[in-house]
């Protein structure tokens, strides 16, 4: 009993070990909020990772694909059966994208990926990061009017037609500038002119002065068919990674803001490898959309055209049969199914000596990433840990501190009957008592923390002017934080059992006194 | 109370001597004996006790025998480092000594195992200090309850707790200090602090009162104050009582005078 009223009134009245212990309590709030930052970013990026890729990759090797999907398809469905959620066949190739900002050529590089609209959808989230509602609803690489995210400019059939409009407008401006200057000087005018928004360009060739052609006329009739109007037309439509698309930065009033480069509605150029003897062949695309997952590796590299375009572009089509190849095929499985078991059938029925296929799930595939971060999360526990474990020779050194002082106490206690083991009791009880006050107060602190991390975060901005968050480096626009109770629990439990450990030897010499030496302390 | 058989049960093994003067006695082995005056209630034979400063042995007791008879006030009196208070350390079994015995009730103490001394100094021995010896973080009450804290656990404490406090009350009462029950040992005066600090003595009703220089730290007045007192508890109670003191007056009030002069006894029977 005397333990612990003695205890008591030793926390009570020994201000001294208090602040010994804020070192713990520091240690704990600061463990709890690394940890939950650091699930937090693990979560939204398994999260993200996982979203925007499907479930298992089977990929044939290089660049040439493997011939007809669809019996690989019906080869997948029979050997996972209801495990499968969704399945699609993309082409996957290294591309250089070239965008033409203020007439400069911008060249960018990245991956073009052949996707097919309608099933592309099932095994990602890949619809719900497009800047188009109805995109989002149903994918079309089909240019809209108009309707896109509102952070982006104006943007899609409308611009298009405005920004022809005000490019022929200038050109010819420019070219009736030309003209009078030419007649000034008096030189002959010949020169080739755009057409205007109504008048086609055969329309003004009769002006031109020159030599005869004879087949000009059939020329003009053959450039007639298959002029391209882009008034009216669009290329191929591309849904672009917004990163690929956008600059984004810090203006000067500190927020963030995204230059684009191109916008929907614009055409840009793509330069990628044919399959076989590998060329490269460009082609002009129209941007219809933007992906944005907000995972910045995604978002920079990736770009997705229509399937059949690709395949065609890039000779995969058997001249004879007239049957395709793909480079991919994508998986999504049911949740909670066991991918690694799924990937092990997979390679049963298609075996690597035979077929060659390297069928990998998303965790392997982002592997290092997941890694990366798992070995930053357990290296900061170590690091935090030792801080405490720091804390931990500042309690031992106070508790020598406070049996010295209370010395003669221990005398008394032992004149009065008390037993060695009775005594060490009291200090190991006290230093109990610290650690559950420390680690308590801790995790009170550190739970706060991290329920008001971007509140904290904006306010530190505010007073230190710098950025804490910069979502231009992360692309997230909050800190995220996921509390696990489990390592709140084992944070927990380890600073006490520090306390306890700290205070054991300063207990074992307060046991240790001799009644006699001790009640004659001074 | 019974307890020679109580005893009895605690004795295990004889402790080894640090100069391993005693023989290593068995349980059962103790004996009753009789000194000069007759039936010994607390006894000493032939204590020999040292301290030692680095490798320096500084002889503090040289052979005490000692008889103190049940109920009798005894007083301990010699000049400083004469080894009075530790004689009073060794009858209170708070030391060892280097050889000789310690008799209590027939029982040889001074070899009991560990738990057993501390049974007899919470129950059996009741002990006053020169300096009072308060605990600072406790009430007066609570360090008159410290001894029954002590000796019961948490449950067992909460379970008598009423009549702990009843019996404490009393005693602070009986001392004159039932005003100062919820007073910290900072807030008394040294009159006071020593009453409390008899009144924690005799919570557990003990057989016998050690007091070491009770009255050494207090004024003429106070002191006389305190010893009448221990006086009256003697007289009253037939409570045995040995003390220490430098004194001469006041041991001179006690039923028998016992001098120390360089570690050994010079009896010296007052009135």
């Amino acid at each position: 009993m005397y333990k612990l009223l003695l205890c008591w009134r030793y926390l009570r009245t020994r201000y001294i070990a208090l602040a010994s212990i804020i070192s713990v309590t520091l240690g704990v709030a600061t463990l709890i909020v690394v940890n939950s930052v650091m699930d937090g970013f693990t979560v939204e990026m398994h999260h993200r990772l996982n979203d925007g890729l499907s479930d298992i990759v089977f990929e044939g090797r290089g660049l040439n694909g493997f011939p007809d999907p669809e019996w690989h398809k019906e080869e997948i469905r029979k050997v996972l059966g209801d495990d499968l959620k969704g399945i699609t066949a993309t082409v996957v190739v290294p591309a250089m994208f070239n965008l033409t900002v203020q007439g400069e050529s911008m060249m960018q590089h990245g991956s073009l990926i052949g996707i097919d609209p309608q099933s592309y959808g099932t095994v990602s989230d890949f619809p719900q990061y497009l800047l188009h509602a109805e995109n989002r609803e149903r994918l079309s690489f089909a240019l809209r009017d108009e309707g896109y995210d509102n952070r982006l400019p104006p943007s899609g059939w409308n611009w298009r037609r405005k920004r022809i409009t005000l490019e022929r407008d200038y050109l010819r401006q420019m070219q009736e500038a030309e003209r009078l200057r030419r007649e000034a000087l008096g030189e002959p005018v010949a020169m080739n002119t755009l057409p205007a928004a109504e008048t086609p360009v055969t329309e003004a060739a009769p002006e031109t002065a020159g030599p005869i052609d004879p087949f000009q006329r059939k020329r003009q009739a053959a450039a007639e068919e298959h002029v391209f109007d882009e008034m009216k037309q669009q290329h191929p439509g591309v849904v672009l990674g917004i990163g690929i698309a956008s600059h984004r930065y810090r203006g000067a009033d500190k927020e963030v803001k995204d230059i684009f480069y191109c916008r929907p509605g614009d055409d840009i150029q793509i330069s990628f490898p044919t399959a076989g003897q590998p060329q490269i062949v460009a082609d002009n695309f129209t941007v219809v959309d933007f992906y944005e997952s907000k995972m910045s590796e995604y978002d920079h590299t990736f770009a997705f055209v229509p399937l059949d375009h690709l395949q065609e572009m890039r000779g995969m089509v058997d001249p004879l049969t007239g049957v395709p190849s793909v480079t991919q095929i994508q998986i999504r499985l049911h949740d909670g199914v066991d991918l690694e078991a799924a990937q092990q059938k997979l390679y049963d029925r298609f075996p690597p000596q035979q077929f060659g296929y390297s069928i990998r799930t998303w965790q392997q595939l982002q592997g290092p990433l997941l890694q990366a971060v798992q070995m930053e999360t357990t290296l900061l526990n170590i690091l935090l840990f030792l801080i405490i474990a720091v804390a931990g020779f500042g309690i031992l050194a106070t508790f020598f501190m406070i049996v010295v002082e209370k010395t003669r106490d221990i005398g008394v206690l032992k004149s009065l009957g008390a037993s060695s083991r009775g005594v060490m009791t009291i200090f190991l009880t006290y230093g109990f008592s610290l650690g559950i006050v420390g680690s308590g107060v801790g995790i009170l602190i550190g739970l706060l923390f991290v329920v008001y991390i971007n509140t904290i975060a904006a306010g530190l901005e505010w007073v230190t002017g710098r950025p804490v968050f910069d979502p231009t480096v992360y692309y997230f626009q909050q800190i995220p934080t996921v509390i696990e109770p489990f390592t709140v629990g084992w944070i927990a439990l380890g600073s006490v059992c520090v306390a306890i450990v700290a205070s054991v030897l300063p207990a074992l010499r307060a046991a240790r006194l001799h009644p006699v030496e001790a009640l004659r302390y001074e | 109370m019974n307890k020679p058989q109580e005893l009895e049960r605690n004795v295990v093994v004889h402790r080894r001597r640090k100069n391993g003067g005693a023989p290593v006695k068995k349980k059962g082995q103790s004996q009753r004996i009789d000194g000069p005056h007759g039936s010994g209630y607390l006894s000493t034979r032939s204590l020999v006790k040292s301290y030692y400063k680095g490798k320096i042995e500084i002889p503090v007791l040289r052979g005490v025998d000692l008889n103190v008879v049940q109920g009798e006030f005894t007083t301990i009196v010699g000049q400083s480092g004469s080894g009075k208070s530790t004689l009073l350390h060794l009858l209170g079994v708070l030391d060892a000594p280097d050889s000789g015995e310690v008799y209590f009730d027939g029982q040889q103490i001074d070899n009991l195992p560990a738990s057993a001394r501390e049974l007899l100094r919470n129950r059996t021995f009741g002990m006053i200090f020169q300096f009072y010896h308060l605990l600072p973080e406790l009430t007066t009450l609570e360090n008159v309850l410290a001894p029954c804290m002590i000796r019961e656990s948490v449950w067992g404490y909460w379970r008598r707790r009423r009549q702990y406090k009843q019996r404490a009350e009393a005693l602070l009462e009986r001392v004159g200090l039932s005003h100062r029950l919820r007073h910290r040992p900072s807030e008394l005066s040294g009159g006071e602090m020593q009453r409390a600090a008899i009144a924690r003595a005799l919570i557990q009703s003990p057989q016998l009162l050690l007091a070491d220089e009770p009255t050494g730290n207090l004024d003429e007045t106070t002191g006389q104050e305190i010893f009448s007192l221990l006086k009256s508890l003697n007289t009253e109670q037939q409570l045995t009582i040995v003390m220490v003191t430098h004194d001469r007056r006041i041991a001179c009030q006690t039923d028998r005078v016992v001098q120390l002069v360089e570690g050994r006894v010079v009896e010296n029977p007052s009135s």
